[in-house]
């Protein structure tokens, strides 16, 4: 059975399980985000990704690493009514909120930020803010008055930057004054607000982000996205390309050397002349071509691309082998019984040489897998979609070699390249099983 | 005169008429598929054409180009200024047509594409939009052909020492069937499913930035060595992860398919014939093995040549490599449309240039194809 000869090879049995982890894990990603949720989140609004730190480590790397990052901390009025307290007055209310956290990483934080909510019909409420740390000092803040929807970035507040200089204010806030290099003193901080409110309709919520340094299990980006939205989703997208431009090549130009070499002649000539034109056609320069002219969108891509492969280079090993098949004498055999060209053709060769096909079919698709993230490195991948390729290229054109953001780059490499290799082994043992000739002696 | 000399001396003359004969048939060959392929390149670069103009696409950007620069010239002449808002639209829409007619633009689209068939053969297609060359001109022919010396020198070392070190690996394996180095590159063949850029990235990765070995891109050191020996050595030191880069994912696939062709053909009957004779294992390799699978090995090399060329835009982009694909990537980032189609064409030529030299490889070595009745030897 040369269908279970497959399990004879070693390295067939790794690609196939590589081949239906990528599987699973594209199932998994269509489960998580359909394709517009992909989309948008890729796309990003100002608040998709507000709480999540730049350029964080995936959580592995951090484990790899000795010194312990800090992850990121969130601390929501919303989410805990009962550390927020309310006092009225007679012509105003006080709203106390204490926000407490236990800090015990090894490094600083990336960033600290308050996000404020209050309602919108009433007055402005007007906040005053104290950090207060584990060794007993009470730091003022700048007190403000709050808008509807506000965030404040502590590294802009006026005091801090006042007193710390040029320290950047999260590692101000963090460090033990005593210590000659900063270091972090570890402990119990917490942030007091208070918050004046001159009506009854108005109140004051706030949320505490201490930005970490290490984000999930695959990072953030330059703009805060979490990596695994495009490792994930990039999983399908690479499938669906890889697989349906390897399909539709590759059936076209099987179809196409099938007619020529059964009519032969003109028409046959003029497919040959076809090929060799598309030969000489520089395939990449041209999808770059519609890329800049026409539409980066991934189908239309799709399209160009098996248009590209019709008359690929196959077309002539494809004809040779059909013009043996077609002077076997079981076709001439048919003939005699008044079989017509239609069902000669479908029904009589295509099924004899389909075996020929499989093995480059399994081949083709990784090569394709590939193209797509060419195209996104050259800065013409699909504007609105999470892919690997364009993960890549985000990496690229914000200096990761240089800035030591290794993970940026690894990660999609690392998918592509199991994809590389799952479909390459299982295409090369299906060639050996086919071609039996291959196999040695 | 002996009559055994007369003869000799008939059989020299008739050698020398078989070796002319070859000779000729061999140039007619050559020439034959010099304007095939020629012909092959006009239609390649006609669609070429088409498709950068589908949709009238390069002539809206040239129309806009004419309105911006009428527009311009506007801003400097105090004698427009003075005329009112319609006077001059009416001015400036009589400009505009002016210069429409004067290139040409108003005529029908097959015509102008037959036009655009020619600058695009020549290479004659104007001035660059944006990018120019390192002399500083806005020539797209000179940008273009400034940048084709370094695409040639990394893509002509990279692969002439690929196909020799294939060749000569799948020899002395197809010898050594089911040795551990023989397991070995076989195990290692699908590496060659990643393109030669995706290993780039790792190498200047390990090279380059971790190991600082080797530098992450360019052609040669800042500043440029005065010396021309150094300067060698420097373009040598750059060289060597480009080229590596296209080996790992060239060379294991290459060796695998050519060794499996060799051991095919080492189990033919006068192979063992050979080896019966007592010929030594090198005469045999070369002379009964390799001779007669020449002609397949060039064909596969050639389509693996030509899947690759485009492949070096890539390459070139993440070496930094001053090329024609490294300018490709530039013009992509401008949309300097000029020089994206230029690229295109030379890449056409460079295509065809290749398959036409491997054409004539394949002609002398398949004996076939040079029909000198007597070989070689005569």
């Amino acid at each position: 059975m040369k269908q279970m000869a497959i399990f004879r090879y070693p390295t067939a049995i790794i690609g196939l399980l590589i081949i239906m982890g990528l599987f699973v894990l594209a199932g998994y990603a269509l489960t998580q985000y359909t394709y517009d949720e992909a989309v948008a989140l890729w796309r990003g609004d100002e608040n998709t990704w507000a709480e999540t730190p730049r350029n964080a480590i995936p959580k592995w790397l951090n484990m790899l690493q000795g010194n312990k990052l800090p992850e990121t901390i969130k601390i929501s009025t919303l989410e805990n009514p009962d550390i927020k307290e309310r006092i009225d007055y007679e012509y105003y209310a006080v709203v106390t909120t204490e926000m407490t956290f236990d800090y015990q990483y090894d490094a600083f934080p990336s960033e600290l930020a308050v996000f404020y909510t209050s309602p919108t019909d009433g007055e402005r409420p007007f906040v005053t803010a104290y950090w207060d740390t584990p060794d007993g000092r009470s730091i003022e803040l700048e007190a403000r008055s709050i808008n509807p929807t506000q965030r404040v970035y502590l590294g802009m507040d006026q005091n801090l930057q006042k007193l710390y200089g040029n320290t950047p204010v999260e590692i101000g806030l963090f460090m033990d004054p005593n210590a000659e290099t900063p270091t972090v003193l570890k402990g119990q901080y917490k942030l007091r607000l208070e918050g004046y409110l001159f009506d009854d309709v108005s109140d004051v919520d706030a949320k505490l982000v201490v930005y970490g340094k290490v984000h999930g299990w695959a990072g953030t980006d330059h703009r805060r996205r979490d990596m695994m939205v495009a490792l994930l989703f990039g999983t399908p997208i690479a499938l669906a390309f890889g697989f349906l431009a390897a399909l539709g090549s590759t059936l076209t130009t099987f179809f196409i050397s099938a007619v020529g070499a059964w009519y032969g002649r003109w028409v046959d000539a003029l497919i040959q002349r076809i090929t060799e034109v598309n030969m000489i056609l520089p395939s990449l320069p041209i999808l770059i071509m519609v890329g800049t002219l026409y539409s980066r969108n991934i189908w239309v891509i799709l399209g160009v691309v098996i248009l590209q492969g019709i008359f690929g280079g196959s077309v002539k090993t494809y004809r040779s082998i059909f013009l043996q098949t077609k002077s076997a004498p079981y076709i001439d055999a048919a003939r005699v019984y008044g079989a017509g060209n239609a069902r000669l053709i479908f029904r009589y060769m295509i099924p004899r040489i389909i075996p020929v096909l499989i093995p480059s079919f399994v081949t083709l698709i990784p090569t394709y897998v590939f193209l797509e993230a060419s195209l996104a490195l050259l800065g013409l991948g699909d504007p609105v979609l999470p892919t690997w390729g364009k993960l890549l290229q985000d990496a690229g054109e914000n200096g990761a070699l240089f800035r030591g953001y290794y993970y940026w780059i690894a990660q999609p490499a690392a998918l592509l390249m199991l994809t590389g290799l799952g479909f390459a082994m299982v295409g090369f043992a299906l060639d050996r099983i086919y071609n039996p000739r291959l196999r040695g002696q | 005169m002996s009559a055994a000399s007369v003869a000799d001396a008939q059989l020299a003359q008739k050698r020398r008429r078989n070796a002319l004969d070859a000779w000729l048939r061999f140039l007619r060959y050559a020439t034959v598929r010099a304007i095939t392929l020629g012909l092959v390149v006009v239609v390649a670069v006609y669609l070429t054409v088409l498709i950068a103009n589908m949709g009238g696409k390069v002539d809206q950007i040239r129309l806009a180009q004419i309105e911006e620069e009428i527009g311009l010239s506007f801003l400097g002449n105090p004698q427009v200024q003075m005329m009112s808002v319609e006077e001059r639209a009416a001015y400036r829409d009589q400009l505009v047509q002016l210069e429409v007619k004067r290139l040409g633009l108003d005529q029908p689209l097959l015509v102008r594409s037959f036009r655009y068939l020619k600058q695009g053969l020549t290479l004659n297609l104007g001035r660059s939009e944006e990018l120019s060359s390192d002399s500083g001109s806005r020539q797209v022919r000179y940008i273009l052909l400034e940048r084709l010396p370094a695409t040639l020198l990394l893509w002509g070392t990279a692969q002439i020492l690929l196909f020799f070190l294939a060749l000569f690996t799948a020899l002395f394996l197809s010898g050594r069937y089911g040795s551990i180095i023989d397991k070995i590159v076989v195990a290692l063949a699908p590496t060659s499913a990643a393109p030669g850029w995706f290993y780039g990235i790792f190498f200047i990765l390990i090279f380059a930035a971790v190991l600082g070995w080797l530098p992450f891109g360019g052609i040669v050191d800042a500043p440029v060595p005065d010396n021309r020996w150094e300067y060698a050595l420097s373009v040598l030191r750059h060289l060597v992860l480009p080229t590596a880069a296209q080996f790992a994912s060239g060379l294991f696939l290459l060796i695998y398919s050519w060794r499996t062709f060799f051991l095919i053909y080492s189990s033919e009957d006068y192979v063992e014939m050979a080896r019966a004779k007592g010929l030594k294992r090198g005469a045999v390799e070369r002379r009964y093995i390799l001779r007669p699978t020449l002609p397949y090995i060039i064909t596969n090399f050639a389509l693996l040549l030509i899947s690759v060329w485009t492949g070096g835009i890539i390459l070139e982009t993440v070496f930094n490599w001053p090329g024609l694909g490294r300018l490709l990537y530039s013009a992509i980032h401008l949309y300097d449309t000029p020089v994206i189609v230029g690229s295109t064409v030379l890449y056409a030529y460079l295509l065809a240039a290749t398959v036409f030299l491997l054409d004539i490889i394949y002609a002398l070595v398949d004996p076939r194809v040079r029909v000198g009745t007597e070989g070689r030897e005569s």
